[in-house]
């Protein structure tokens, strides 16, 4: 194809219409057809993506208008769609996974209704829609309508099951907690407006770069997009919502808060890099927060025993990294940590489906165990992921993670130490979960057991090409110390500009070293502890805070919840009952007491009546005198 | 004689005549009031034109001082035709309720 960009348009509008397919015609469509649709149109949208990239490879980057969104004197913003090298990354990543997981959710979410089956593949093809317009938008109004978009879808599918109340409080949580950073967001789109008119990205970058914006400008900007990074992606304070948000399906939890919707914030800030990278306070912060949400979410992730939780904690801790690599400025290996956190997070959600599949919607860990000789091919591809996850040299992992310490270190020795005991904690926690549900012996019930299968292909191929570009998907980002040529870092490099300093080989060699033999003596140790596992008694002490998520929930409940509640008590009976009610039902009272009381004027005396014109002609009179 | 005099009958009359409509409860002594406060605008209408008779505006015009004087007969029809009606209203009551005492003329009430 000549110009793919010409139908570049196709690419968000056939998800789009998958939706409204599937969507309207959900009581009418068979599963299978509703499945199709949904799946195909992502598949479509792929291939147009690895066109679209092809073409962007060679360094044809563009921006597309189609109309004048909004048109005021001073403020013009335009629809329009920037396809360059960093969304045309993101582009392959959202259609490429979001279709092996379309084509898992045909399998997995078979026992539902068919009309909840086309529901489930609307919204699907809805948040896909809605996440191709956050990073194909040329301008951030574009972006943010894309990221409320998929902050709606979210709602919509952790809370599938709606008529489970505990579901769809979590997805209420997870939509206010979005919103709370959404409006992060919106301050900075105002503060952009108001200081240079514009919210297009190279006129922002470049007004930032000309200093047409003060250095407070661009803090504060900058610091309140990271807000809504924080609530998008699930750093502290805002990613209690994420570890709830398991109640949704788990192809959602792989596609949603795994892959795509929770790396919109990285997207964000890497999309921005030319203003962050001039805002040094922020990108403290941002370090400050990856750090400290890396270390709690691994250090929770220890003591969980729901499978999915600890995936999501893991999630959590893994956003942290690739937050930790954009403070310090390494854009391009939180870019790179994105691509590859998408493959193997999504590639052990899916296994953990799988797993949930066989066990027959249990989901506790310490039921499980010994599952491997159940289930191979589930139970090799999740290894695979764990592997890469903890960053076993080889795998696509090692190498994401070992830029982002290269870069901690680069930045301060003392940083990369506690990068590296997160990675430790990962790798820990990982291979924990790894031998307590598939080596060992079996500790659920016998009809469980009975029950065991591996899961059916349409199941089980999404795995294996997880797993498999869990294990290649390194080799794009290869590092010079290797013998790479850091093909990621130079492709981005028109957009994405890294601001990190650059180690020499043999320093890199020893950090590569240090942290790969640290990790395998973290597998080792959990090897040894877990390998052969039964349920302990029950946690105790500090283990006990872990296993409780230390306590933030209920921290969150007592510090915001309940003064929030308060306020509203306050006001409601307060100000609402007495006061507002008491004002519009006190006219009311008095309209009826002085009705009542005028209702004697009319007595049907004529004495009266004559009386009374006598007065009042009397005050006529007077008035027509005086006045 | 002062027009003050004049005034002040007059004055007293109409006011003898208000507080007799209202407080009166015989239908027919209102009426007698009624007629007391007619009569006493009639004088001071009177008392004015003799007042003015000998002023420069009533030589040079040849009815003004007789205007206000043709404008008491005028009262006095006016009187009459209110009196026919207003016994014929009376006789009606008495005939409906049997008695002209106007407290019970209340079936407005409420």
């Amino acid at each position: 194809m000549n110009n793919i960009l010409q139908f570049v348009w196709l690419i968000p509008v056939l998800p789009l219409i998958g939706f409204l397919i599937n969507g309207l015609g959900r009581k009418q469509l068979s599963k299978s057809l509703s499945g199709m649709i949904g799946s195909v149109v992502i598949l479509i949208s792929f291939i147009l993506s690895v066109l679209v990239f092809n073409q962007v490879r060679t360094g044809n980057a563009a921006t597309i208008h189609f109309f004048d969104f909004i048109q005021l004197k001073t403020l013009k913003i335009a629809f329009d769609f920037k396809i360059d090298q960093l969304s045309a990354l993101f582009l392959m990543i959202i259609t490429g996974i979001g279709f092996l997981i379309h084509v898992y959710s045909t399998a997995y979410m078979h026992d539902e209704e068919g009309k909840d089956f086309a529901k489930y593949f609307a919204y699907l093809n809805l948040f896909v829609f809605s996440m191709l317009l956050l990073v194909m938008g040329g301008n951030y109004v574009i972006m943010f309508i894309g990221w409320e978009g998929v902050g709606l879808c979210s709602y919509l599918l952790i809370g599938y099951w709606f008529k489970n109340e505990a579901y769809t409080d979590a997805a209420k949580k997870a939509f206010i907690m979005n919103r709370i950073g959404d409006l992060g967001f919106l301050l900075a789109l105002f503060w952009l407006i108001s200081k240079i008119g514009t919210v297009e990205y190279n006129q922002v970058f470049d007004a930032a770069n000309l200093a047409k914006l003060s250095s407070t400008d661009i803090s504060g900007i900058t610091l309140l997009m990271f807000v809504g990074a924080t609530g998008k992606s699930a750093q502290i304070p805002l990613y209690t919502w994420l570890p709830d948000a398991m109640a949704g399906p788990t192809p959602v939890s792989a596609l949603i808060h795994a892959a795509t919707m929770v790396t919109a914030g990285i997207y964000m800030i890497a999309r921005s890099n030319a203003l962050f990278s001039l805002a040094p306070f922020t990108m403290n912060v941002i370090t400050v927060i990856g750090l400290a949400t890396a270390l709690l979410a691994a250090s929770i992730a220890i003591k969980q025993n729901d499978i999915k939780k600890v995936l999501a904690y893991s999630t959590v801790s893994q956003l942290g990294f690739m937050f930790i690599a954009l403070g310090t400025g390494n854009y391009v290996a939180a870019v790179f940590h994105v691509v590859t956190h998408a493959f193997f997070k999504a590639l052990m959600f899916l296994g953990s489906g799988s797993v949930i599949h066989a066990m027959g919607g249990e989901q506790d860990i310490r039921k499980m165990g010994g599952l491997h000789k159940h289930m191979k091919i589930t139970s090799i591809t999740f290894l695979i992921g764990c592997l890469a996850i903890a960053g076993i040299p080889g795998f696509s992992g090692f190498f994401s993670k070992d830029a982002i310490l290269a870069g901690a270190y680069g930045h301060n020795p003392i940083l990369f130490g506690a990068v590296l005991f997160a990675a430790l904690l990962t790798a820990f926690y990982m291979f924990r979960l790894y031998f307590i549900t598939f080596t060992g012996s079996f500790r659920g019930t016998h009809d469980q057991e009975h029950h065991l299968h591996e899961s059916p292909a349409a199941m089980t191929m999404p795995l294996i090409v997880l797993a498999i570009l869990s294990i290649v998907g390194g080799y794009i980002g290869v590092p010079e110390a290797l013998g790479g040529n850091d093909a990621l870092a130079s492709y981005l490099s028109p957009v994405v500009k890294s601001t990190i300093h650059h180690l020499t080989h043999n320093t890199e060699y020893m950090l590569m070293g240090i942290s790969s033999t640290l990790i395998v003596i973290s597998i080792g140790l959990a090897w040894s502890l877990y390998r052969k596992y039964s349920v302990p008694p029950a946690n105790t002490g500090f283990g006990k805070i872990l296993e409780n998520k230390w306590y933030m929930d209920e921290l969150y409940q007592m510090i915001i919840i309940n003064p929030l509640k308060w306020i509203a008590a306050f006001f409601n009976n307060i100000l609402e009952i007495k006061l507002i009610d008491g004002t519009v039902n006190g006219v009311g009272k008095f309209v009826n007491y002085s009705s009542r009381q005028l209702r004697w004027l009319q007595s049907g005396q004529v004495g009266a009546y004559i009386l009374l014109m006598v007065i009042g002609m009397l005050l006529l009179f007077f008035i027509q005198l005086f006045l | 004689m002062d027009i003050k005099a004049y005034i002040a009958l007059s004055v007293a009359l109409f006011t003898i005549g208000v507080i007799g409509v209202l407080i009166r409860r015989n239908a027919i002594i209102i009426f007698m009031c009624v007629e007391l406060m007619l009569n006493a605008v009639n004088l001071l209408l009177v008392a004015f034109s003799k007042m003015h008779a000998m002023s420069a505006v009533a030589k040079a015009s040849a009815t003004f001082a007789s205007d206000a004087q043709i404008f008491v007969f005028f009262i006095m029809v006016v009187a009459a035709a209110e009196v026919s009606v207003g016994l014929a209203i009376i006789v009606m009551m008495y005939r409906n309720v049997h008695t002209i005492d106007v407290n019970f003329l209340n079936r407005l009430k409420n």
